[in-house]
């Protein structure tokens, strides 16, 4: 009998702390995601007209942006960002890390700072710096070029903006996912792989067979990071918009499309559409994403 | 392993060697070329930026470094440096404000089992994947209704939601704080609040600089939102207030140009985050893998 009542008394105090502790998070996390989220859905199932004002027409916006040449080529645009970056990027990121790991020299441990440099840089002034540095008038390239009697591309037209941009994040973001991944390399025990060593593996096979499948959960981890990151893509082109205006739509990806629906527009009902359908894909990609990844996967419970 | 074989097998490895030297020196020039850029631009003048002697990557013989910071006082009435300072309020007030709630929320995640947790909790994984900046739009939308628009706190409030805070503190709390101490700390006759101030918080000091570290970085980062809810140029974080001027700067004919504001600007602004970056390198890269390497 006594045993019961402190057991219940025990589940009590574990339930009142437990919800006190965690209560702050819980209301912000309703007020400032829940809230914008269902607000979100709600307001998109409404269309405002002039003539009849704000009107219930259920899932019709929804029609309308799957439907949109200008959502779905921004849709396509930042899923083809994604395919490209998202591999360049971590693959550079993971020769990087491995390598930082193989060399435990001062070289190794100034370079590991400096490729981590541009990501103390915020995204706006990384951005702003590559819109000179592409510049004809401003930037070096036309002199470089031109040491080898070459012409410099114009990086900021139509044809050569989809490799600017993504040269703008590789070198924004490589080195942060470096980090991450080399500081997973570091707790690796390394007997696991000095009994290879002394095997003969040469430490190509030791990086390659051993080390990065110990790493996958971070490798998985890192991806969802720089997909999601990907998908919502919207810094970077509108900063850069500024310097290309012709190379880069107003519309360029599904983000700047919604905010241009609501600034430029003043379509609010389907900017909250635009919005709440993208949430919802990237979701949709990261599950899938995760589902495939399962077993590699550190963001399981 | 016979001799010949091990000979041959360090002249590959030596050849490793120099080519991963040369491999990290390439990007080493990859990564610090821009920044040394920026650095050279920085004492620029206007049309030293076009026309330098030095060309793009080297200083002018004209230093106009001091210039430029005189210029950017006077110019518009000083208001770079009210932006720089936003930025830096912004970035300080949401960053203790997310550090503070994450590291709250995580210990209560990871030690009190109280009823709803796992659901709760799961909800909060399946928030991760949620992009915050899809919330943008929605959030100006609530925010023009409740009259939240252009003030602080429409910037400072949303930032201060982290999940992914959350849910390192939690992993964090799992790994590193045993059940036994807090224990310990109840049988002495310990609060739970003083258990959790003078026990389990100072344990998770490195997990703690490093939400802080990234959420600072967040705020600092943040561009979308106060580009949407922000009208009063005075209320703007200079990440706002850059491209502003360089879409000015951009329009052409008639509209002024102030090339050498915008990289000088730039420059200072950055100086805070690098050296915060440097000196505080160790708790990023603790606490980064408490999410990702599980024992």
């Amino acid at each position: 009998m006594l045993i019961l009542t402190v057991k219940k008394a025990h589940e009590k105090k574990e339930n009142r702390w437990g919800w006190f502790f965690t209560a702050p998070f819980g209301v912000f996390f309703i007020l400032f995601l829940v809230v914008p989220l269902v607000y979100a859905f709600y307001v998109s199932l409404f269309t405002y007209t002039q003539v009849r004002g704000s009107v219930f027409t259920g899932l019709v916006n929804y029609k309308r942006a799957f439907t949109d040449p200008i959502f779905l080529s921004g849709m396509g645009r930042v899923v083809l960002y994604t395919v490209v970056m998202v591999p360049i990027q971590l693959g550079l990121a993971l020769i990087l890390a491995l390598v930082l790991d193989s060399i435990k020299t001062k070289f190794g441990s100034v370079s590991r700072v400096l490729y981590f440099l541009p990501y103390a840089i915020p995204v706006v002034i990384g951005a702003l710096m590559w819109g000179f540095l592409y510049s004809k008038d401003m930037g070096p390239f036309t002199a470089f070029f031109h040491l080898f009697g070459l012409q410099a591309p114009d990086f900021l037209s139509k044809k050569s903006i989809f490799g600017s941009l993504v040269n703008m994040v590789t070198w924004q973001w490589t080195g942060y996912y470096m980090v991450i991944l080399y500081s997973a390399l570091q707790s690796i025990p390394s007997e696991l792989y000095e009994s290879a060593r002394i095997d003969g593996a040469s430490e190509m096979e030791i990086a390659l067979k051993i080390k990065t499948p110990m790493i996958s959960s971070s490798l998985v981890m890192v991806t969802i990071f720089s997909l999601i990151g990907t998908l919502q893509f919207y810094t970077e082109p509108m900063v850069l918009r500024n310097n290309a205006n012709s190379a880069i739509v107003p519309e360029y990806t599904p983000n700047m499309y919604a905010q241009a629906l609501a600034f430029n527009y003043n379509q609010i009902n389907y900017s909250a559409t635009i919005s709440f359908a993208l949430g919802l894909l990237v979701v949709i990609f990261s599950v899938f994403f995760m589902k495939a990844t399962k077993k590699q996967s550190g963001l399981e419970d | 392993m016979s001799q010949t074989q091990q000979i041959t097998h360090q002249r590959i490895n030596s050849g490793h060697r120099v080519g991963s030297k040369v491999f990290m020196l390439i990007c080493i020039v990859y990564f610090c070329l821009p920044v040394w850029w920026l650095i050279v631009a920085a004492t620029k003048s206007n049309s030293g930026l076009f026309l330098g002697t030095g060309g793009p990557m080297w200083f002018d013989k004209h230093f106009a470094f001091f210039d430029n910071v005189i210029q950017l006082t006077a110019y518009e009435g000083g208001i770079f440096w009210r932006w720089l300072g936003n930025s830096l309020f912004y970035a300080l007030v949401g960053g203790v404000g997310a550090t503070v709630i994450s590291v709250m929320a995580g210990y209560g995640f990871a030690k009190y089992r109280f009823k709803g947790r796992k659901a709760y909790f799961n909800v909060v994984l399946g928030a991760l994947m949620i992009p915050s900046t899809a919330l943008v739009i929605p959030m100006f939308i609530i925010m023009s209704q409740i009259g939240m628009n252009d003030t602080v706190w429409a910037v400072l409030l949303p930032a201060m939601l982290s999940p992914f805070g959350t849910y390192l503190m939690r992993v964090y709390c799992q790994d590193s704080l045993p059940d036994e101490m807090i224990e310990a700390a109840r049988v002495d006759g310990a609060g739970e609040l003083r258990t959790f101030m003078q026990v389990s918080l100072p344990i998770m000091t490195p997990a703690i600089t490093t939400v802080f570290l990234l959420s600072v970085v967040n705020c600092w980062n943040n561009y979308f939102l106060p580009q949407v809810v922000l009208a009063d140029t005075k209320l703007f974080p200079i990440t706002v207030g850059l491209t502003q001027w360089q879409a000015k700067s951009n329009a052409g004919a008639g509209s002024e140009q102030v090339w050498n504001l915008i990289t000088s600007g730039a420059f200072i602004s950055v100086i805070p985050l690098v050296l915060a970056f440097i000196f505080l390198q160790r708790y990023w890269v603790g606490g980064l893998t408490a999410g990702s390497v599980k024992a």
